[in-house]
Formats: C-alpha cells, structure tokens, sequence
C-alpha cells in the first residue's frame, strides 16, 4: 500500500445521503479479476443525470469525494474502493460510513474523514470554488478560507495509512499466537473434526 | 463470578488470539464461505506474496452470484457454456484457485450448489458459537444459527485466506426485541421490513444485533434465516440469534455437522451461549409483532417501507430535510406519484428467490398462493429460482414446481438470479419488479429497474393480480 500523509486538490461535492455501493460501481462491473480499471464506471447511474457533478470537468481527477450520511451503505463489494482509487479518490468526507466500507476503504488507502454535517455542508460550498486538503499529520481539514474542521481516525488505521503497512505482512509476525490459539481451541477442533 | 455477558461478547472472547492496547482484537476465522466474485483478486494477492491458504479445511467455496439460472447442461449431457466471457472467466478463476490451494469446493453441476448463504447452513458448514465470514455482506443470514458471521471486503477475504484471522474492533450491541404472535399472512420478511422501516438504514451501524422475544423464539430456522439475513439493510453486519433446540434439530446429521460424540459436546456448549440474564446491551428496541402487517417498499432504500395498506408518502411529510430529498428521488425514480395506494401500483415482473427467501419454506408459502391460480396478463416474466440444488429436489419432490410452472412462472436452477444483475436475469429500465431480494437500490436489478421489496406470498399475490396486493385478501 502507498503510504498517505495528505490529500489535496478539487473535491466532488456530491453530497448525497446513504450512497450505496451499487451506485458507486453496480454489479454488472463486478466481473473482473482485476483491481484497476473500474473508474470509467463509477457512479455510472448518476452520470446518466443532467448537470451531475461528475461531469463537471473541474472535478475530473478530483482526489477528494465529499458525501452524505452513510456513505457506502449496502453490499461489501470492494469493487467501490477500487473504482474509487481508479477514477483518483484518496479520501471521502462524509458525516459518516457504513462499516464495511470505511475497512475497504483503509485497506487500499482511501482516507474516511468523518466530520459534522455543519462542517460537511461548509465544505461542499467550498469546494465549489476551492481545493481541500485531507491532512493526517495534523488530523484537520483545511480550506483556502481558513476552514479548519478537525477529525478523528483509529490510531492503528491512521498509523497504517501514513506508513503504507501490508496488513497481512504484519499478521503473519503473529504466527506463534495464532498456532497455538488452534491448539487450545478445543471446540474448534471438535466442529472440524466433522467434515 | 464473572459479569453477565451477551451471546455476541462470548462468541468474541472465545475467538480472541490477541489484543492490543486499543482494544483491537486478532478474531480466529473458524468458517469461511468464498464465491466467484470477491474472490479472484484475494487469490491473484496470495499468489504475488507467495502465500499458501492457511485452512483450506475450514474453507468452503461455492459460485454462485453470475452463474445463469437456466439449464446448465445439454441433451448430451455436458455442460452448457456460459454464454458472457466475463462470468465464464470469473467461474473458470474460481476453479484454477480451488485447484491451486486445495480448497473443498461444490461445483456449478452438483447438487448441492447454491447461492453460498443458502448452502452454508444447509450443509452444516454453519454452526453455532462459531465464527463465519464470507465476502458478502449477506452473510449476517448465518447468524440465524448462533454464528457471528459479516461480510467482509476483499482484502479481508485474502487476510483471512492467509492467516484465519481478522483485525477487528468490539462491536456494540443492539437488542431488537419483538414478542407477540405474527398476524395472519405476515412473515418474518415483513417483520424484517418493518424493522428497518423504523430504525432505518444507518440504524445498526457499529452494531451487532441480537434478535430477542418469543415471535423470534417461535420463529422458524428458514424464517430466522431470512431475518438475520437483512441485518446489513439496518446497517449491522452481524444479526445473531441464541442458538436453541429449534436450531440442534436442524443441524443434526447435516453432511459437514459433527457427528457423534462431537456433535453431544459441541450442543452441551451452545446451550451455553445465550445472553446472559442481566447482560447489557448498548441499545435496545422493541417491537409488538401483531402490530406488523405485510410491508413492501416504496423507494430505493430497504428503509423506505410501508404496510401494503397503505400509501405511497408525501417526500414534504418527511422531517429530515435530507430525508425529504432523497424521498423526491426514489419517487422520481421508481415512477410513482405520493398518495398512490400501494395495492394500486401495478408491476410486471416477479422474482421469488435470493438469499433472504428463496428455502423451502419461502416456496412453500409463495406456492401456496399460486396453487389454482395464473399469473397475471400484464406479468412479463415471473421467475422462481431455489436457492439450492437441495431445495430444488425437495421443492420437486413436494410437487411444488409444477404449481409454479403450470401457473406460469418459470422454474429455475438455483443462484442469485434477479437480486442483483450480474447475470442473464435482469429487470429492464422502467419496468417494476415484486421482489423478494433485500436491496431495491437504485439499478439494483438491473440499469433503471424498479423494485419493491416484499415477502414471498406477497410476491406470489403480486404475479396473480398483476399488481402490489395484501396477500390476505388472496388467502382469507
């Protein structure tokens, strides 16, 4: 994973509530086996729409993706990551995630910033105008205005973000644990002992 | 004495292999379902690492969402190819990784295939008290059992390929307790549906569910199945039911259940899981089950849910200036003006299947409906696809087929099917689908489709009058 200290540059003020990931990349996409490749049809639905933001040629590239409630609500298709980083989207703001997809989203470095929805609407104001920056040294979003909107991110997520850490890599290093973990658990054996 | 503890927390201490100072714990894996679609590049992961699968035997995979649902072998005999290079390719991936790191594998002709939340619990992969994941986020269906299973991405499936084990944070718990008796045509579909009406999508969000109260206790293995099965449409990835006698029987002799000694030591131990008199829950919402009538949604979120004796809602009705845009849009996009009465909206196509209600007793009930009657002039197709192999032979052997087919439905090999349009069965843009899948995303079935969640009589009640009908004037 490419490590990820700061996000900046043109955020998309999309700002619709409860965006499932049917709508950032629908099912019919769903049918590579690759990773890349599946930005050209993200939010495939609503570029059909007139005057959406996506078309807006200012945004083409934009590295910031600003959302409604609930962002990525509904199946656990990775697929929506990955179209994300594949149309250029290092970070969403939202005022909040659905589970699934801000683990997604961390496993391939897009940053989840949850904020207030007063601090969310300033931004898509903003962002009409002016670039955003998503900072995780000092943990802020910053605007040319003067905005400053602190956020939060688990300290083990936000430590892998900006050291760019393979997950498994480091899981692996737990080995001895888990091996006897398999020895001590006793019912464990007992239920596959039945297959 | 230890402290009073949930089903949830003791599944979760019992699978802890280590913790660290922020709480965040190394959670063992011990089932793991995996299919066509989130899975080739978690292989193609393994593969550039040179990673080996940590437990094949633990492991079980099965394709099932781009499969067809026609016929999948000739006259001759051999297997009928599938027609688009893309699911064909993803199929034939599957096959070449199962090959490559051995894992046990049903195929796309044997009778047990189906789709993967179906298949689990009916081949006793699932057990209580266990652990279970699959890249899906319909795998909440399997905590019907008593299994804290969730849907994970597909970096996780590759993590827990390699190392059985998953980074996770402790959920909080949401009690969502329903007593009293179901009404007449009701099913634990339209309670689901009416639960998330209330508590809304983002409800769960951060939660485990448990499903608590003598209607849940009551309730069917097959119906808790289809309840737990939605928990993501409320936002949780888990649902979680205890585990009771209803359950041990419907295990017992599964094909991979213990058996023997085994199985009497592990049903000794579930016993045990229940909550915990006393145990806390972070949240707590309760429900009268006689209050719920047949529900069907509206819009194009699974909260946007009325009882079919109502209407369709005013968008300005709506308090949450968000909610009363994006209500504009869903009626925008499903076509239907506020007012409308539900039993009013017409619809032309049918699907009775997916992981929420395609078992025996969902086709049983859809059937029932059917039994002496055709469907409706104005249908364009109606399609029943089992979700299983299994429940394809049994629901033949019941006789069950021909009630459909000789109403007019189609009969179809088991698989995803209509739920979600990454196979031949779509819904075209503009027309309007009964359905009983568990999304009516925008496009989810297919580019402009619009769908209206329901249970499966209500579904077989729509393809008789060829419109949103309250199945009990059908039955009564």
């Amino acid at each position: 994973m490419t490590p990820v200290k700061i996000v900046e540059g043109r955020a998309i003020p999309f700002g619709r509530k409860n965006v499932d990931t049917d709508i950032i990349i629908p099912a019919e996409h769903l049918k590579t086996i690759a990773r890349s490749g599946l930005g050209r049809h993200a939010f495939e639905a609503i570029r059909a729409e007139p005057g959406n933001v996506f078309a807006d040629p200012a945004f083409a590239g934009a590295p910031i993706l600003i959302a409604g409630d609930n962002f990525g609500c509904g199946s656990s298709r990775e697929h929506a990551a990955w179209a994300l980083t594949d149309m250029g989207v290092r970070a969403v703001i939202a005022p909040s995630f659905s589970d699934i997809f801000s683990g997604n989203a961390f496993k391939n470095g897009i940053v989840t910033v949850a904020l207030p929805q007063a601090a969310v609407d300033r931004l898509m104001d903003v962002a009409r105008e002016h670039p955003v920056t998503v900072d995780l040294e000092t943990m802020s979003v910053t605007t040319p205005l003067q905005d400053r909107f602190a956020f939060t991110l688990d300290p083990f997520r936000r430590n892998c973000l900006m050291s760019g850490l393979d997950e498994i890599g480091l899981t692996l290093s737990s080995e001895a644990e888990i091996a006897a973990y398999e020895r001590s658990a006793d019912l464990l054996q007992l239920a596959a002992a039945g297959r | 004495m230890s402290s009073p503890k949930t089903l949830y927390e003791k599944i979760w201490d019992a699978h802890v292999v280590s913790r660290r100072d922020d709480g965040t714990c190394l959670i063992y894996i011990d089932r793991h379902l995996v299919h066509e679609v989130t899975s080739p590049q978690a292989f193609e992961g393994l593969r550039a690492a040179g990673r080996k699968v940590r437990r094949p035997d633990l492991t079980l995979a099965v394709p099932d969402h781009n499969l067809p649902t026609t016929r999948r072998v000739g006259a001759d005999g051999r297997r009928l190819p599938i027609v688009d290079p893309a699911s064909a390719g993803q199929l034939a991936a599957l096959e070449r990784n199962v090959a490559e790191f051995a894992i046990p594998y049903i195929d796309d002709l044997a009778a047990e295939q189906g789709i993967v939340h179906v298949v689990g619990p009916e081949q006793g992969f699932t057990l209580p008290g266990t652990t279970l994941v699959c890249g899906d986020s319909h795998t909440a269906a399997h905590g019907a059992l008593g299994a804290l299973a969730f849907g994970i991405g597909t970096s996780e499936v590759e993590h827990v390929l390699a190392t059985q084990t998953l980074w996770l944070k402790p959920s909080k718990t949401l009690e969502i307790r329903v007593d009293g008796r179901l009404g007449f045509g009701v099913s634990p579909k339209d309670l689901i549906l009416a639960i998330i009406g209330r508590i809304g999508t983002a409800g769960g969000t951060g939660h485990v569910i448990e499903y608590r109260g003598d209607t849940f206790e009551r309730m069917s293995v097959e119906g808790r199945l289809t309840v737990a099965n939605m928990s993501i449409e409320a936002g949780a990835r888990s649902g979680l039911f205890a585990p009771d006698e209803m359950t041990f029987a419907w295990l017992k002799d599964r094909p991979m259940a213990p058996k023997g000694e085994a199985w009497d030591r592990l049903v000794d131990h579930w016993r045990t899981l229940a909550t915990d008199e006393g145990a806390r829950f972070d949240r707590s919402v309760r429900f009268d089950a006689s209050e719920i009538a047949p529900s069907v949604t509206w819009g194009t979120s699974p909260e946007d849910v009325a009882p079919i004796t109502g209407a369709v809602p005013d968008p300005d009705s709506f308090e949450d200036p968000s909610k009363r845009a994006a209500a504009r849009q869903s009626l925008d996009y499903m076509g239907l003006a506020p007012g409308t009465r539900l039993e009013d909206v017409p619809v032309s196509y049918v699907f009775i299947g997916s992981c929420t209600n395609s078992r025996i007793e969902d086709l049983r009930a859809a059937a029932a409906v059917v039994a002496k009657r055709k469907v409706h002039d104005g249908i364009r197709q109606a399609l029943v696809v089992p979700g299983s192999g299994l429940v394809k032979r049994q629901a033949e052997a019941e006789g069950l087929d021909r009630i459909f087919v000789e109403a007019g439905f189609e009969w179809r090999e088991p698989g995803c099917s209509m739920c979600l349009a990454m196979n031949p069965d779509k819904v075209p843009p503009g027309e309007r689908c009964a359905s009983t899948s568990n999304r009516n995303f925008v496009g989810r079935q297919g580019p402009g489709a619009r769908t209206h969640l329901l249970s499966p009589a209500m579904a077989a009640a729509a393809a008789v009058t060829g419109h949103l009908t309250d199945v009990r004037e059908l039955v009564a």
